[in-house]
C-alpha cells in the first residue's frame, strides 16, 4: 500500500509524536588513492567513458586482482580514527549479483571477517532553541570492510537508450570502504549530524575528498519506526540515494512519516530497498528484495588474507594526525576557548590550522578566535571563499590585532582596515600608513578636541550638569564625528568626564 | 536427500539459469552427490586447522599487496572490441528493466 504525499502528511502531523525511528547509517567512502583497488587503472574523475578500464576491472578471464597497498594502509587509519578493532587477518569475498555495470558478476567486498569492527564516533547535536548548545551522543560503528566500486550505466540522453542501457566502467574497482553504523540514531537530526563528524573525521585524516557530488561519499539509510516507548524494534526499510546533506534530512522525515502513517493506516511495513525521488520529494520503492538478500557470499579465492600486523598498524597510528574531537578539546585547554568557539574553529582542519597560525603570533588567542568568527568567516561567505584562500593569510590578521592591541586603531576602526585588506591584500599596516588611518592617543590632543566640542555645545553642558546624564554619549559622539572614528574612544571618555567635573 | 527440486529451482533463478526438466533432476543428482561427498570430507577433525580459501597461506604481511602506482589500461578501442555490443565510447547491453 502506497499512501499519497498528502496523506501521509495529515497522519503523521498527528501521530509523529507517538513514535521513535531507529536508523542506522551505511556510509561508502572513496578512499583517495591514485589507481584503483585491484589493479593499476587510474581513479581520477572526468576522464572519457570506458579509457581508465583493464582486463582485471572489467573481469575479463585469466586476469587476478591485486590489492593496492595505500588502501590497506588509508582504510585502517581511518578505522582507528574510528576506535575500530582492527582484525589482523581479514578476507575479501565474493558478493554474487547481476547488472551490467559489474562485468564480474560478483563484487569483491568483505564479508564475515572485515578489516575492522566495534568502532564508535561522538557526535553533537544541537538541543533545538535559539541557543548554539549541542548534546553529546556516542554511537557506535559495527564495521568498516573494504570493496570495488561498479561501473555506471546510462540509461537516458544517448542515441540508442529506448532500446539500450550504456556502460562506463571507468568507475569499475574504484576503492570504496563501508562504514556501518548501529541502529543509534533516533532522529533525522542526529544521523545529519553523525554524517558531518564522520565526514569531518575522514578530511581530517586526509582519506578522502569526500565530495558528495562526485560520488566519493555516499549514504544510505536503514529506517524502522516503534512506539515510543517500545524496545522491539519495527521492520525497516532502506533508503537509498541519499547524496547530499540537504537530502538526508528530507529524505529520512518522509521515511519516518510515511512508517508512521503506513502503520496508523493500518498497513504494514514491507521489508524493501526504496529510492529517495529528490524531485518529487518522496522515497519510492525500487526493487522487490525478494532474492536480493542471497548474494551467496564466499570467501574470494583469488586474494590473499589482507594481514595488517601489529607493527604496521603501530606505524599508521602513530602516523595519525589530530583528531577534530582531541583539537577541539586542546583548544579549550590551551587557548582558554569557550566549547562553542572551538567547536566552531575545529570544523575543517584549514580553519583549525588557520587559528593555530594566527593564535602563535597574535596578542590575544581569545580575540583572534572572535575576529576569525565574525570577521573572517563572515567575508569569506560573503566572497564564496574557502579559507585555504583567503586574501588576508594569519600573520596579516595577527599584525592587525596587534595594531588594535596597542592602540593604533580602536575596534572599528580595525573592522575598516580588515575590509580594506580582505578587498585588496593589503598589510594592515600599509592600509593605515596610506590612509593616515591612525588612532588619536595623545593626551594633550584630545583635551584640545574635547574642549573644542562642549565649547561649541555650551546650552548642552549646562543641560548636562543639570542632570541630563544621557547627553554624555552626544558629547563623545561628537568628538568621534570631529577625528572620523580616528580618536581613542576610552581616552576621549575619561577626558570628557574630567572637563565635564 | 541432501537437495530437492526447490533448492535447484532456487539457486538456478539467483544464478538467472533457465533449466529444462530433466536438467532439473540431473542437477539435483549432481549437487546431491558433492554434497554427499562434503559430508564425507567432514567425517575429518579439522578443529585444530585454520579454514583456507587460498592455496597459498600468508605469510608476510606485504606479500600480496603491490604499491598505488598507475599503470598502462587497455586503448579504448581494444577494451571495447570484446564487448558483442559498443560504440566508439561505451559498451551497450539491452536497455535494463528491474525483474
Amino acid at each position: 500500500m502506497e499512501l499519497t504525499r498528502e496523506e501521509i502528511a495529515a497522519v503523521a502531523e498527528r501521530k509523529r509524536a507517538a513514535y521513535e525511528a531507529v536508523i542506522g547509517l551505511e556510509v561508502h567512502v572513496q578512499l583517495k588513492t591514485a589507481s584503483k583497488i585491484f589493479c593499476g587503472c587510474s581513479t581520477r574523475f572526468g576522464d572519457p567513458p570506458n579509457s581508465n578500464v583493464c582486463p582485471v576491472c572489467l573481469g575479463l578471464p585469466g586476469s587476478l586482482p591485486v590489492l593496492n597497498r595505500q588502501v590497506a594502509e588509508l582504510a585502517t587509519r581511518t578505522a582507528l580514527a574510528i576506535n575500530c578493532q582492527v582484525r589482523e587477518q581479514s578476507i575479501f569475498a565474493r558478493k554474487n549479483y547481476f547488472y551490467p555495470d559489474l562485468p564480474k558478476g560478483y563484487q569483491i567486498s568483505q564479508y564475515d571477517r572485515p578489516l575492522a569492527e566495534h568502532g564508535r564516533l561522538e557526535i553533537h547535536v544541537p538541543t533545538g532553541g535559539a541557543g548554539k548548545k549541542t548534546r553529546k551522543k556516542r554511537i557506535d560503528i559495527t564495521r568498516l570492510h573494504l570493496e570495488e566500486d561498479a561501473g555506471k550505466s546510462l540509461h537516458e540522453g544517448l542515441p540508442e537508450s529506448e532500446a539500450k542501457t550504456y556502460l562506463d566502467f571507468n568507475r569499475c574497482g574504484v576503492p570504496l570502504m563501508e562504514i556501518v553504523s548501529e541502529p543509534d540514531l533516533r532522529t533525522p537530526e542526529e544521523a545529519y549530524a553523525y554524517l558531518t563528524t564522520l565526514k569531518q573525521v575522514l578530511e581530517y585524516i586526509e582519506v578522502s575528498d569526500c565530495d558528495m557530488e562526485k560520488g566519493s561519499l555516499r549514504c544510505d539509510a536503514n529506517v524502522s519506526v516503534r512506539p515510543v516507548g517500545t524496545e522491539k524494534f519495527g521492520v525497516k526499510t532502506e533508503v537509498k540515494n541519499l547524496n547530499s546533506f540537504r537530502y538526508l534530512a528530507k529524505a529520512l522525515e518522509y521515511e519516518i512519516d510515511r512508517q508512521v502513517a503506513l502503520l496508523e493506516s493500518g498497513g504494514r511495513i514491507e521489508q524493501e530497498t526504496r529510492l529517495w525521488n529528490t524531485q518529487a520529494g518522496r522515497t519510492e520503492p525500487m526493487r522487490s528484495k525478494e532474492h536480493a538478500h542471497d548474494y551467496r557470499y564466499f570467501p574470494e579465492p583469488d586474494l590473499l588474507p589482507l594481514v595488517m600486523d601489529a607493527a604496521w598498524v603501530e606505524d599508521i597510528r602513530r602516523a595519525m594526525p589530530e583528531l577534530p574531537a582531541a583539537k577541539e578539546a586542546r583548544f579549550v585547554e590551551h587557548y582558554g576557548l569557550s566549547d562553542y568557539d572551538a567547536e566552531v574553529l575545529t570544523a575543517n582542519r584549514a580553519l583549525a590550522d588557520y587559528f593555530e597560525a594566527t593564535a602563535a603570533k597574535a596578542p590575544n588567542a581569545k580575540t583572534a578566535a572572535n575576529w576569525i568568527q565574525t570577521e573572517l568567516l563572515g567575508a569569506l561567505k560573503e566572497a564564496g571563499q574557502e579559507i585555504s584562500r583567503s586574501p588576508v593569510p594569519p600573520q596579516a590578521l595577527a599584525e592587525l590585532l596587534q595594531l588594535v592591541e596597542d592602540g593604533t586603531l580602536s575596534g572599528k576602526m580595525g573592522k575598516t582596515v580588515f575590509e580594506k585588506m580582505f578587498a585588496s591584500g593589503k598589510s594592515a599596516r600599509a592600509i593605515v600608513a596610506a590612509e593616515k588611518m591612525e588612532q588619536i592617543t595623545d593626551a594633550g590632543e584630545i583635551e584640545k578636541l574635547c574642549g573644542e566640542v562642549l565649547a561649541k555645545n555650551a546650552d548642552k553642558v549646562e543641560q548636562y550638569k543639570k542632570g541630563k546624564q544621557a547627553l554624555f554619549g552626544f558629547f563623545v559622539g561628537q568628538v568621534m564625528k570631529a577625528t572620523r572614528g580616528q580618536a581613542n574612544p576610552r581616552r576621549v571618555n575619561d577626558t570628557l568626564k574630567k572637563l565635564l567635573g | 536427500m541432501k537437495i530437492t527440486r526447490k533448492d535447484v529451482e532456487h539457486v538456478a533463478a539467483l544464478a538467472h539459469l533457465e533449466l529444462r526438466e530433466e536438467e532439473r533432476e540431473h542437477m539435483r543428482q549432481q549437487l546431491d552427490d558433492i554434497l554427499t561427498y562434503v559430508d564425507k570430507l567432514n567425517q575429518v577433525d579439522t578443529s585444530q586447522v585454520e579454514p583456507m580459501a587460498q592455496v597459498l597461506a600468508p605469510s608476510r604481511a606485504d606479500a600480496a599487496l603491490r604499491d598505488d602506482a598507475v599503470g598502462p589500461c587497455l586503448p579504448r578501442q581494444q577494451a571495447l572490441a570484446a564487448a558483442p555490443d559498443a560504440d566508439e565510447t561505451f559498451m551497450k547491453v539491452p536497455k535494463v528493466i528491474e525483474r
